[in-house]
């Protein structure tokens, strides 16, 4: 987990990738090469003044298990990045449900932008609420598509 | 007859691989796939691979198919027959096909095995109910046919094949239940599971399956909790409507041809059942059999896909096919290989290996 | 029911042919496996099983297990998963081991 220091400096990824497989298709999606993987099997690593939280990394993925955080973005609320590969994809400016890990409630976002990926890993952009920005994980559209539940 | 260097049966990760790197060798190939379509179950994987670039990590599956296939077409000396069925392999080096209908006989003087793996089903009572499919059943009919199995499914299984293809009937708009699991922790890889239960599927650890209802179709199943010795515990069964049941409990290598040809098996429970013995190459105690894939050991598609290669190189090489690069090339794929299984998540792997490899691994 | 939206993969509208299933007219994509076309009719039993005469459905939808056999344009025994339709087809839900002549 980043520093306070070095989130009070603007965006930055968050690996959610906890358990050693042969992964590392992120080291490859890195242009400023901020990740390491030393032996395939190795959780990734990352240089945290390197990253600058572009989120390319998110979308290569296959876990989908990269968020990017924001801090910076305003006072109440962070801006949050998420992996979304379910169709509706939400739009800009909807409001949505905020999921936890375990797919409950626990607040609203706004949906900021929708940045949809050539290999189908959108990345929702959403404001949260400063404190839960450690806590969403994903969302539930609030209307319309078979998605809901 | 059909004379030929190199008879490859199966066209899925490992069979394609195997064509594609023994035919840039310079060697005859014969392709031969008993479906309508070369990929085998790569076609219908709809998330992105694990592994490393040279395996196509980060690619989705149905992806890594089409590229394969691309390949296997445009690599000279490779002959694919779709709708070929292998009917036997006798002494006299004499291989059986059914090609569209029609009997053929060849004599290649190699033949790779990758004929790959079926999937297990469990014992309950009414476990044959219209509604109950293998988890690859549910995967051809939604990602290949676009065809939903179910409104409302219960996964068996939280192995990845268990927690990957529950993610698939969620983003095809399926509801999913949750996932039954009979051991303590998630067997599949953790980020897979985190995907569903950020969506709030219920994973059901130390759970099992007690029945199935229903009259002519499914229509709900019975579940309940696993003791300490994996007995049901009286007074925890629940009652799941469902009417769609996945059963993603480990697949079984389809060796049917290797005991037919004499190849030596041998038991190997972490490996999904019999396999062939074989050395590091793939060669198996018969002197003109190969193997690779999951016939050789059920195992993820990106080691079925550099098995294949360094199958399809080894064969091309002892046919006198042999690449500048050979050395290099089948030296990296075997590296490949040892990385893939060096970590935590192929332990089980390594043990069923020790018992069937006659060289050491890698 | 079949797929309209999916986030990842597309599935264009394509022809449809006319089969039946008992004598019943059901539409279905020509080339795509029977079974696939009597599931998006929401049809899941395919035949009854010999001894006791179970109802069956499919299984591995890929030619392994044999659970989906019918009686397709008089001929018993056809695995319906791997089973492109054409038009025209007479699919019969195949009571035990079928009939052959």
């Amino acid at each position: 987990m980043p520093s306070q220091e070095r989130f009070a400096k603007g965006p930055i990824a968050l690996f959610e990738c906890m358990q050693q497989i042969p992964c590392n298709p992120c080291v490859d999606a890195c242009s400023r090469g901020a990740i390491t993987v030393k032996e395939i099997n190795d959780c990734p690593s990352l240089n945290e003044e390197l990253c600058n939280g572009c989120g390319v990394c998110m979308t290569h993925c296959p876990g989908l298990s990269i968020f990017v955080v924001d801090y910076t973005y305003g006072k109440d609320v962070a801006l949050l990045k998420i992996p979304y590969e379910f169709s509706p994809l939400p739009e800009a400016k909807d409001v949505v449900d905020a999921l936890n890990r375990h797919g409950e409630r626990v607040g609203s976002a706004q949906v900021i932008r929708v940045q949809t990926s050539p290999n189908k890993t959108n990345i929702i952009w959403l404001s949260v609420p400063r404190e839960l920005a450690m806590e969403v994980r994903s969302i539930r559209l609030q209307k319309g598509g078979h998605h809901e539940s | 007859m059909i004379t030929t260097e190199i008879l490859v049966i199966g066209a899925g990760p490992a069979g394609l691989m195997a064509a594609i790197h023994a035919a840039e060798a310079g060697a005859r190939v014969l392709l031969v796939e008993r479906a309508d379509r070369l990929g085998g179950q790569l076609i219908k994987q709809t998330h992105k691979f694990f592994g490393s670039k040279a395996e196509f990590a980060g690619e989705r599956g149905m992806d890594i198919a089409e590229k394969l296939i691309n390949w296997s077409s445009d690599v000279s000396g490779i002959t694919i027959w779709k709708n070929a069925v292998v009917l036997g392999i006798y002494p006299d080096g004499v291989v059986t096909i059914s090609h569209e209908g029609a009997f053929c006989t060849a004599r290649p003087k190699k033949i790779i095995i990758a004929t790959g793996a079926s999937e297990k089903t469990m014992a309950f009572p009414n476990n044959d109910l219209p509604g109950i499919y293998g988890a690859g059943a549910v995967q051809t009919l939604m990602n290949v046919h676009g065809v939903l199995p179910a409104k409302r499914i219960l996964m068996i299984g939280a192995g990845n094949i268990g927690v990957i293809v529950a993610y698939q009937l969620l983003q095809a708009g399926v509801e999913v239940a949750g996932i039954v699991e009979a051991a303590p922790q998630v067997g599949g890889y953790r980020v897979h599971a985190a995907k569903l239960q950020r969506h709030g599927v219920p994973i059901y650890t130390s759970h099992s399956i007690q029945l199935a209802h229903g009259d002519s179709c499914l229509e709900g199943v019975t579940i309940s909790k696993l003791d300490e010795k994996w007995q049901p515990i009286a007074g925890s069964e629940q009652y799941i409507a469902v009417d769609g049941l996945c059963l993603a409990v480990g697949l079984s290598p389809l060796t049917e041809l290797l005991w037919q040809a004499g190849c030596e098996m041998k038991f190997a429970g972490e490996l999904g059942g019999y396999v062939p013995l074989r050395d590091a190459n793939m060669k198996t105690t018969h002197e003109n059999i190969y193997v690779a894939g999951d016939v050789s050991g059920v195992e993820e598609a990106s080691a079925a896909m550099v098995e294949g290669k360094l199958a399809g190189l080894y064969v091309a090489s002892v046919l006198g096919h042999k690449k500048d690069s050979f050395t290099k090339e089948f030296q990296t794929a075997k590296s490949q290989l040892a990385a893939l299984r060096s970590g935590p998540a192929s332990v089980k792997i390594c043990t069923g290996l020790s018992k069937v490899v006659l060289e050491e691994v890698g | 029911m079949r797929i309209v939206n999916h986030p990842i993969l597309t599935f264009p509208q394509q022809d449809m042919v006319t089969f039946t299933l008992n004598g019943q007219k059901i539409e279905g994509v020509a080339g795509e496996p029977i079974a696939a076309a009597l599931h998006a009719a929401d049809i899941k039993v395919l035949r009854h099983s010999h001894e006791r005469h179970r109802p069956r459905g499919l299984f591995c939808a890929i030619g392994n297990c044999s659970s989906c056999l019918m009686t397709v344009d008089g001929i018993p025994n056809i695995r319906v998963c791997i089973e492109p339709l054409r038009a025209g087809m007479v699919v019969e839900t195949q009571e035990g081991k079928g009939k052959i002549i």
